[in-house]
């Protein structure tokens, strides 16, 4: 069974300037995916600060990890990291939306370094990952991959096709994390489409399971730099908050899974990450 | 077709370190023997077609070149989101091998005739859609699909299917090929059904009606030229599909001709299936007579409709 994970430690500085990074742009463009957005900080924070082998002089870089962000709605989050990681200025994300941006509502295939795949619909992420992980292992790379999941998103079929691939070609090179805030849009994910026991699930499928507080960056660290299980891939249960940092969106996280306009919810925004510091990469 | 284009794909294999297979659930030792030669590079996948997809458009995105090979309904339509969006979308180039495309599994029933593929497939933008008319040119076709920018998908005959390809033919993706010169009508076909052009054109030939035929290696990209010049040419075009008539090869060529001559006075006379499910079954040539689609039916066909133009 997922075990229940402690209460979250407090949002540091560098969490609350990512927040307020990743809201820059949905301030800009009068909409986005909040809460999807906001709990999905300190697990990129984690991997590009720590975890992922990157360079954002260059993106291509061959043996550069890669990294997939499954829930493409998210997108607010990683145009954050990868802005602050400066592999773009941070003021693109003023364009989020915009006609003649490429920062769009969903990450796009073309124009941001650093986004590795066009995602949206969900239940892609995986099985692109498994081709790259398998690619990367058939010429020999050390490379790793990441795909990121939303926990509705796993309700697709596809993502289970995609586990059962990975289980039996035993690709420990490629991780799999599940943004496990328990909301989707229209409700709590136990009473759309219950996910559980979701970690029995992915134990079953043969990967390697660990769970964390989603928002505890050492807890994040620690598993994500264990050695794997040679010719298991693995994955980590997030166990997330959906809209955290931001009260509002913590306390009713269905009316904050997406804005279309903000109106008054611009203001509760802008009050909640006012004070956020000016944080570069650590 | 089938056998010549696995074949060519352990061939292309040899010569290029990118190229790798990837199967759902094919017939038993399919390319084993390229499984012994380079381990690794088949890859079985079991039925499981969004992931088979999505796995191939990651290995494109790490510069390898995957042949993806199953039944053309279920390589199209269960997986349809994952060929627009990895494939086409990202212009991964993935080859996709369609198994029974049109009317070859008849026998099956509706859930495996392929008759609407051309139309989903051609609509995804940046997807190239080969339907070669036999064996011999599925083998002149195959290496250049090998440095092709975008995805392609491959639509097979049944296998055995008459060779009417020529030995010297130098096939293009995108580009026409002339197999009896435009006359007073000009039949354009693709696939197997430039077989059954041919024979049409033949007994037309031997009522004394000039009847020339373009067979279109494949239906995307469109050779346009070809098409405008056919229809400055003749009195009659007349496209053929083993495809329901929406967005078929017929449709396709409206849409090419009224890209270059909006206004032409060339009419289209279009046979193709119903736009329907086919609830028969018996076999792809009992089938292709019922609908009207063999050389008799053709050759009437055109024989009247050029006896109404020429009383117009």
């Amino acid at each position: 069974m997922t075990r229940p994970i402690p209460a979250s430690p407090p949002l540091d500085a560098r969490s609350l300037h990512l927040r307020a990074l990743a809201m820059r742009g949905l301030l800009a463009a009068d909409r986005g995916h909040v809460g999807s957005t906001l709990s999905l900080i300190e697990i990129l924070r984690v991997l590009y600060d720590r975890i992922m082998r990157h360079d954002p002089a260059h993106p291509e870089w061959p043996d550069r990890d890669r990294f997939i962000l499954s829930k493409g709605h998210g997108c607010l989050a990683l145009y954050a990291i990868l802005a602050d990681h400066g592999y773009f200025p941070p003021a693109d994300l003023d364009t989020f939306c915009r006609k003649d941006s490429p920062f769009g509502g969903h990450p796009p295939c073309h124009g941001i370094p650093g986004v590795e795949a066009a995602t949206g619909a969900l239940g892609h992420g995986l099985s692109l990952g498994i081709g790259r992980a398998r690619a990367l292992k058939l010429a020999g790379s050390t490379s790793r991959v990441f795909v990121v999941c939303g926990d509705g998103e796993i309700n697709e079929g596809a993502i289970w096709e995609g586990a059962m691939s990975a289980g039996r070609t035993g690709l420990d090179n490629l991780w799999v994390l599940i943004d496990y805030n328990k909301v989707q849009s229209y409700g709590p994910t136990a009473e759309v489409l219950d996910l559980e026991p979701l970690a029995d699930k992915w134990a079953s499928f043969g990967f390697t399971v660990d769970e964390v507080d989603g928002h505890d960056c050492a807890a994040l660290e620690q598993v994500l730099s264990r050695p794997p299980n040679i010719g298991r891939p693995s994955a980590l249960i997030c166990h997330t908050v959906k809209g955290r940092g931001l009260a509002e969106a913590e306390a009713d996280p269905t009316a904050w899974h997406h804005k279309s306009r903000l109106g008054e919810a611009r203001e509760v925004i802008e009050a909640a990450f006012a004070a956020a510091p000016p944080q570069g990469a650590p | 077709m089938r056998r010549t284009a696995l074949d060519m794909v352990h061939e292309l294999a040899r010569r290029d370190s990118r190229v790798v297979y990837v199967g759902s659930d094919p017939a038993p030792g399919t390319l084993a023997a390229m499984q012994a030669e380079m381990p690794g590079r088949v890859m079985i996948e079991g039925i499981a077609e969004q992931h088979v997809v999505g796995m191939a458009a990651g290995l494109a995105m790490e510069g390898l070149v995957p042949y993806v090979n199953t039944i053309a309904t279920f390589l199209t339509r269960r997986c349809y989101e994952q060929n627009v969006l990895d494939l086409g979308l990202h212009r991964t180039p993935v080859r996709l091998i369609a198994n029974g495309g049109g009317l070859v599994y008849a026998p099956l029933g509706p859930t495996h005739t392929a008759i609407e593929d051309i139309a989903i497939m051609r609509a995804i933008p940046g997807m190239a859609v080969l339907c070669p008319s036999d064996a011999e040119e599925m083998r002149r076709l195959m290496p250049l699909t090998l440095d092709w920018p975008g995805p392609i998908y491959i639509r097979l005959g049944k296998g055995g299917d008459p060779v009417v390809s020529q030995p010297d033919d130098a096939p293009a993706i995108g580009r026409a090929l002339v197999r009896r010169p435009p006359g007073v009508a000009t039949i354009i076909s693709t696939g197997i059904m430039t077989a059954h052009a041919l024979a049409a054109a033949e007994r037309l030939g031997q009522q004394g009606i000039d009847c020339g035929v373009i067979h279109l290696p494949g239906v995307a990209p469109m050779d346009d030229a070809a098409i405008e010049a056919a229809s400055r040419h003749s009195r009659l075009l007349v496209t053929l599909d083993e495809h329901i008539a929406s967005g078929g090869l017929g449709s396709a060529v409206l849409e090419s001709l009224n890209r270059t001559r909006p206004l032409s006075p060339c009419p289209v006379l279009r046979r193709a299936l119903p736009d329907d499910f086919v609830h028969l079954h018996g076999s792809q040539n009992e089938l292709l007579s019922h609908f009207g689609l063999d050389a008799p039916a053709l050759a009437e066909a055109i024989a009247r409709a050029l006896a109404e133009l020429a009383g117009d």
